[in-house]
């Protein structure tokens, strides 16, 4: 549970938190931003107090909030969003500390920012109050039970700041070191709510330094790690993570969707920043930058002995890291072994070994720093422990073992004996309870039954992070997408630890689509430019790199074309239907993913190229992230609205808490609910024509069962107030045991990844900001994306946008509590239209991603009305059965015995979305069931003046049957004056005109409209 | 170790060691046979030339000694990986004494040795299958997991599995490297068993030639930079059938040696000498 219930304390915090703002001034240039700075407090004051009452008054929230918001909107609005990261570094370099300290340039920037921020901020502590499951139901037991500790907590906390505050102060005038710490104050204080705790946050780099940063108490993981990677000017950022120390001293990763606070479990706002997972090839990486930063994780990995290797490595590598921080050997300049002893370059570093080093370093005269780096990443990686995070465990019989978790599967260890190895194809289940962790095997060609094999752990906590990297390594190397469906992989974590950032194959997607000159960087023991050679032209040394990545880039699609060999495809074919990344070849494999991806979609491109991310949209970003259980809440809202739906309701949301994918549906968790029919719903496909031989299955295993279970779930918050702790605990995620199937995806992967193609496309070419959309991309860039879209084709909207940011970003969040519920809501014939808020009205100009006749359906399925409804409310209606029969015209031939309606809300001012899926019935029933071989997989992307078609074609062998499965993909995009409907069904014609010996077995229309706002 | 599978094969040296007449009586064997010392030498002769003139390889050899009546199966005496040797603690309590003289050779080519000096640990060189990315080591009744720890210590760069020999001698007894990620094997279950274990050990593939007879699959790999692969294996008189099977390898120069004495004491191929690549070591 978080603070925000505790009343007593915000005032407190208030009080503190002005005294220390009132304490800055002193040390500050002007004295009149002060004066606004105040101002700013008071109305942050008064904020909190209305919120206060707001939440007595349940579910008036909203309504108490705006009532104030004109105040803000009146205030001068300036670009600070749009301002260049470096600028306001500039103007924030003096600050440091809590107080917001008046600055010259940037002052007024600020109490702007601060101010639209802080709407922003009423707004998420709603969602957060949401996500804390049943908070909003009983608030006064919240309280009651948070109090006192939270109490204690924060005012450590603030003393901490406090101080670190009059540090800012002091070290003020310094200048440039602590400008870089400050420029990310800035965006914090933006989108923090005031009533919010600042806390001082230290991240120990890679390069020894420590980067200190401030976040709001209740910042998630990820805004931190946003934080450092920004800092250190990182776009390849999902190999990388943050790690704290637990109360037991043990190394845990942050998981970047929970907050902070409840992670570390202490005061100690320590981290350091680290590699997660080590790119089996870092030549494919794009950036120097990152194979620097993964260098300096090695050099620290070989030198601590996690990595270990011979003499002879540890000297070559050694040699290699002389070279990338001083260059060429200098005869002349006698090089003392101090420098490399400071190196600290293996455990055992000696005299022998040092001039072993030397030797070798004169043998690397000419390379450039980029290039030792690389050669030294090229030694490294081939070490047999490379990315292989050990685990002490015991077997059965309680010999000691350690289990390595690595990019291929698990690995057992005796000593330093490699004596058991379980790939990741081989792994059916990875489960934990208690302090066992389990993994049970498929059957070998002779063995009839699968195995389950059993360790013990030292304790619970150790058996459950086991689980979670061993969940997240998989999720990683082995998944095209985490999440296929809805792509919102921030938005999934709810109840469940599941992996949460791009896939393996997805960020080097990305990373291959990066266009930024190579950014320079300082080498730390030298300081040395990273692209200065000695003597060598900085230019063509770039050349020179480019040039190996493009040629690596190239040797992917030539692997491409030749990835259909037999010889992959009778590998484990067994899993090719799960997905190719099965494979043991994945690398081939995925990189043909890559390249399907790849024709498809720039979009990756525009969000790397964009600016780093602007500080409030950044924050606008992690409220939509609010975790999931605030649905749960607000459908219990809706339960007062809606009686007789309202249980439905609330179970459906519950489940879709976790906003699982089907198709990924990767983890379950035994005590928590599993909500894989759910994710059905979010499918981001615009427009889904699936045409198929023999039925495609359409992935849809939920288990009635599991329903059952999030129904009891969703119940018991209702009944009693008391059982807020339990939904709660759902998302601490069930302590006890919990379950994982890396392979349970089946065969719905391939159309998981065209979904993300399109969504790029979507983004590109409609250029809306559908957070859900883009989730998966921005994962690690998501102000970009927001932006560039809305840069893009919504000017006039933000400059509307800007007059009123706070009540729009207000509405933002809305609309994106709402969303998701609605998004959730898929199974159950229930659509809820977002509720729209003041102002933002609906304009239907906006891109409509293949609207069909589902769009003419949709008013009536939601009961559109009520999407202009001013209140924030949520309304949930039964679906009509309409929409099936309508489907089933849609799909002539099968008769359609499942139909799911999901509206999809997006999280964003002026867009709405909405996913219907039509299935058609899967009438062969042996769709999921039996494994099929890939045969081949081909992407076809054309475009005409409104629409994109993408097709996708997979032939996958199941049975001795060869199916064919054409999967379209049309994306069009226009204003009212295209006929959407006849659109949809021009495409539906021509896929069968096309096919005319195939049926259509799905259509998923997705569809976005633009929100117009309603000038005020 | 940039180039670990394009130096695959490659040796500049070449250890090998007399035959002492003591073998005849004394050399452990599996099962009686008697062996014919004279022949064996002859044999050996042949061996060291092949070494020699084909693969041009310097070899070193050293001298029999009367009272290790097995010395000439070197192999067991050390494992060399680039420019690290492990002096082995074998298996056999007789064949301890042939360690010194591996040593001093050893050392003589300026190698990184490494002793083994734990007592509890058994190795024999003929236990260690060395693929070029990774080793594996049988756990046999001459070798065992400590001694497999200790490799696995000084080879810190390599994973090191460990494979359970259930049958043979060795697990070379019945497998070898025929090339950069191709493992020569027999069909013997057991064989079969044990390259199992293997590839589900191994983060690498690798590619299988299975031959009838187990021994057979005991052979040397040898790449030239001037003649590509070649395999020096068992001749034909001994193994037709497997001889067959080695003749589908495409480009490679099949170079057949005698070994018919010296597989009655079990030795193999492999036994008889120890193959180092100094132009590798740095």
């Amino acid at each position: 549970m978080t603070t925000e219930v505790s009343s007593e304390t915000e005032v407190k915090e208030k009080a503190e938190e002005s005294a220390a703002q009132l304490d800055q001034p002193e040390k500050a240039t002007e004295e009149t931003q002060e004066e606004v700075i105040t101002e700013g407090e008071e109305k942050e004051k008064e904020e909190k107090e209305k919120e206060k009452e707001e939440k007595e008054k349940e579910g008036k929230e909203g309504k108490g909030i705006s009532k104030f918001l004109p105040t803000w909107l009146k205030k001068p609005k300036s670009q600070a969003q749009e301002a260049p990261p470096s600028e306001e570094a500039i103007s924030a370099g003096q600050q440091e500390g809590e107080g917001p300290v008046p600055e010259v340039n940037g002052h007024t920037e600020e109490v702007e920012e601060k101010e639209t921020v802080k709407s922003e901020q009423v707004k998420e502590t709603e969602a957060e109050s949401h996500s804390n499951a049943s908070a909003d139901t009983e608030p006064a037991k919240e309280e009651s039970a948070e109090k006192s500790p939270e109490r204690s907590q924060e005012t450590k906390e603030e003393q901490v700041e406090e101080k670190e505050g009059k540090e800012g102060g002091l070290r003020g005038g310094g200048g440039g070191v602590e400008g870089q710490t400050s420029i990310f104050q800035s965006p914090l204080r933006l989108v923090r709510k005031a009533k919010m705790k600042l806390v001082v946050c230290q991240v120990a780099l890679l390069d020894g330094t420590d980067f200190t940063c401030e976040v709001e108490k209740r910042a998630k993981g990820q805004y931190l790690f946003f934080k450092v990677c920004e800092h250190l000017n990182l776009l390849e950022k999902d190999y990388f993570g943050l790690t704290y120390k637990d109360n037991h001293e043990q190394k845990c990763w942050l998981d970047p969707m929970k907050e902070i606070k409840r992670q570390i479990r202490s005061n100690n706002w320590q981290f350091s920043f680290n590699v997660k997972f080590y790119p089996p090839d870092p030549s494919l990486l794009s950036e120097d930058i990152t194979r620097y930063l993964l260098c300096l994780q090695l050099r620290e990995d070989v030198a601590t002995g996690r990595l270990p290797c011979s003499f002879v490595t540890h000297a070559l590598l050694g040699s290699y890291t002389l070279q990338a921080e001083f260059g060429d050997y200098d005869p002349d300049q006698p090089r003392p072994l101090d420098y490399i002893n400071q190196l600290n370059i293996a455990p055992s570093q000696n005299r022998e070994m040092e001039e072993k080093i030397f030797e070798l370093h004169k043998s690397h005269r000419g390379m450039t720093p980029a290039q030792a780096d690389t050669q030294f990443l090229e030694n490294a990686k081939k070490l047999s422990m490379y990315g292989v995070d050990l685990h002490p465990a015991k077997d059965s019989e309680g010999v000691d073992l350690m289990l390595g978790v690595c990019a291929n599967g698990l690995l057992v260890y005796k000593d330093r004996l490699r004596i058991n190895r379980f790939a990741w194809p081989k792994i059916l289940k990875i489960s934990y309870k208690r302090n066992n962790f389990y993994i049970k095997i498929r059957p070998g060609e002779t063995e009839q039954f699968e195995s389950t094999v059993g360790f013990k752990l030292q304790n619970h906590r150790s058996a459950k992070k086991l689980w979670k990297v061993c969940v997240e390594n998989h999720s990683f190397y082995r998944l095209n997408a985490p999440e296929p469906p809805t792509k919102a992989r921030f938005l999934t974590l709810g109840s469940k630890f599941r992996y949460s950032g791009r896939t393996q194959a997805q960020t080097r997607l990305a990373s291959s689509l990066i266009d930024r000159p190579s950014p320079t960087f300082e080498r730390t023991s030298s300081k040395r430019i990273s692209r200065s050679v000695d003597g060598a032209p900085m230019i063509s040394i770039t050349d020179v790199e480019r040039d190996t990545a493009e040629n690596g880039r190239e040797h992917r699609l030539d692997l491409h074309s030749d990835s259909k060999s037999p010889l992959r495809v009778h590998g484990d074919n067994i899993y090719v239907r799960h997905s190719n990344l099965m494979l043991e070849d994945h690398d081939k494999t995925q990189d043909e993913v890559l390249k399907h991806q790849a024709s498809v979609s720039q979009l990756k491109r525009s969000f790397m190229e964009a600016p780093p991310a602007s500080p409030p949209q950044s924050n606008q970003w992690e409220k939509r992230l609010t975790s999931s259980p605030a649905t749960a809440v607000r459908f219990q809202q809706q339960q007062v609205i809606n009686a007789p739906s309202a249980e439905a309701a609330a179970a459906d949301c519950t489940s879709s808490d976790t906003k699982e994918p089907t198709k990924t549906a990767d983890v379950e968790i035994e005590e928590t609910i599993v909500v894989q029919e759910v994710s059905k719903a979010t499918q981001p496909a615009l427009v889904t024509v699936a045409v198929d031989s023999p039925a495609i299955p359409p992935a849809k295993q939920e288990t009635r069962e599991q329903e059952v279970k999030v129904q009891e779930e969703a119940v018991v918050p209702k009944e009693a107030a008391t059982a807020k702790q339990e939904s709660v605990s759902s998302e601490s995620e069930s302590e006890d045991e919990a379950e994982y199937h890396p392979n349970v995806s089946a065969s719905t992967h391939m159309p998981e990844v065209k979904e993300e193609e399109e969504e790029e496309d979507k983004v590109e070419e409609d250029k809306m900001a559908d957070e859900n959309m883009s989730a998966p991309v921005v994962a690690s860039l998501p102000v970009e994306i927001t932006k560039a879209a809305e840069d893009v084709c919504k000017k006039e909207e933000e400059s509307k946008r800007e007059e009123g940011q706070g009540g729009v970003k207000r509405n933002a969040e809305k609309e994106m509590e709402v969303g998701r519920e609605s998004e959730e809501s898929t199974e159950e014939p229930m659509m809820t239209p977002e509720e729209v808020p003041n102002g933002v009205a609906l304009a239907e100009d906006a891109v409509i991603g293949l609207v069909g006749h589902a769009e003419k359906q949709e008013p009536k399925m939601n009961g559109e009305t009520l999407l202009v409804e001013p209140r924030p409310q949520v309304i949930c209606c039964s679906e009509p059965p309409v929409v099936k029969t309508e489907m089933v015209t849609i799909s002539d031939t099968f008769a359609a015995q499942k139909t799911e309606i999901a509206t999809k809300e997006v999280p964003i001012v002026h867009t709405e979305t909405k996913t219907i899926t039509y299935e058609a019935a899967q009438l062969d029933g042996n769709g999921d069931g039996e494994p099929g071989v890939l045969m081949t997989a081909q992407t076809i992307t054309s475009e005409s003046l409104c629409t994109t078609t993408t097709t996708h074609i997979t032939k996958t062998l199941k049975g001795g049957l060869s199916e064919t499965r054409i999967e379209k993909r049309i994306v069009i995009t226009g204003d009212c004056d295209i006929d959407h409907d006849q659109a949809l069904a021009q495409a539906i014609k021509e896929a069968k005109e096309q096919h005319p010996d195939m049926s259509v077995t799905r259509v998923v229309v997705h569809k976005e409209t633009e929100l117009a706002e309603e000038e005020d | 170790m940039a180039s670990r599978i394009a130096d695959f094969g490659r040796y500049t040296h070449a250890i090998v060691r007399g035959i002492p007449a003591s073998l005849a009586k004394e050399a452990l064997r599996s099962c009686p046979s008697e062996v014919d010392v004279v022949q064996a030498r002859r044999e050996h002769e042949k061996y060291q030339e092949i070494l020699r003139t084909t693969f041009g390889l310097e070899v070193v050899e050293l001298p029999a000694d009367e009272s290790l009546p097995d010395c000439v199966f070197v192999e067991d005496a050390a494992v060399v990986c680039g420019d690290t040797a492990l002096i082995t603690r074998p298996g056999a309590e007789s064949r301890r004494g042939e360690t010194k003289a591996m040593k001093e050779a050893l050392e003589a080519l300026n190698m990184n040795v490494v002793e083994m000096t734990d007592e509890n640990a058994t190795l024999d060189g003929g236990d260690v299958l060395f693929t070029g990315q990774e080793f594996f080591v049988g756990l046999s009744k001459r070798t065992n997991q400590r001694g497999a720890e200790i490799l696995a210590d000084v080879f810190k760069d390599y994973a090191v599995s460990t494979v359970p020999v259930q049958q043979g001698l060795h697990l070379k007894s019945f497998c070898s490297m025929g090339g950069p990620g191709l493992i020569l094997v027999g069909s013997s279950e057991p064989a079969q068993k044990a390259l199992k274990i293997m590839q589900q050990m191994s983060d690498h593939r690798y590619d299988k030639l299975v031959v009838p007879d187990d021994l057979a699959a005991n052979c040397i790999y040898v790449n030239l930079p001037d003649k590509g692969h070649m395999l020096l294996h068992s001749t034909a008189e001994m193994f037709p059938e497997s001889l067959k099977v080695l003749e589908q390898l495409k480009d490679y120069t099949l170079i057949a040696a005698s070994n018919k004495e010296k597989t009655k004491v079990d030795g193999a191929l492999t036994c008889c000498s120890v193959l180092i690549n100094k132009k590798a070591n740095m």
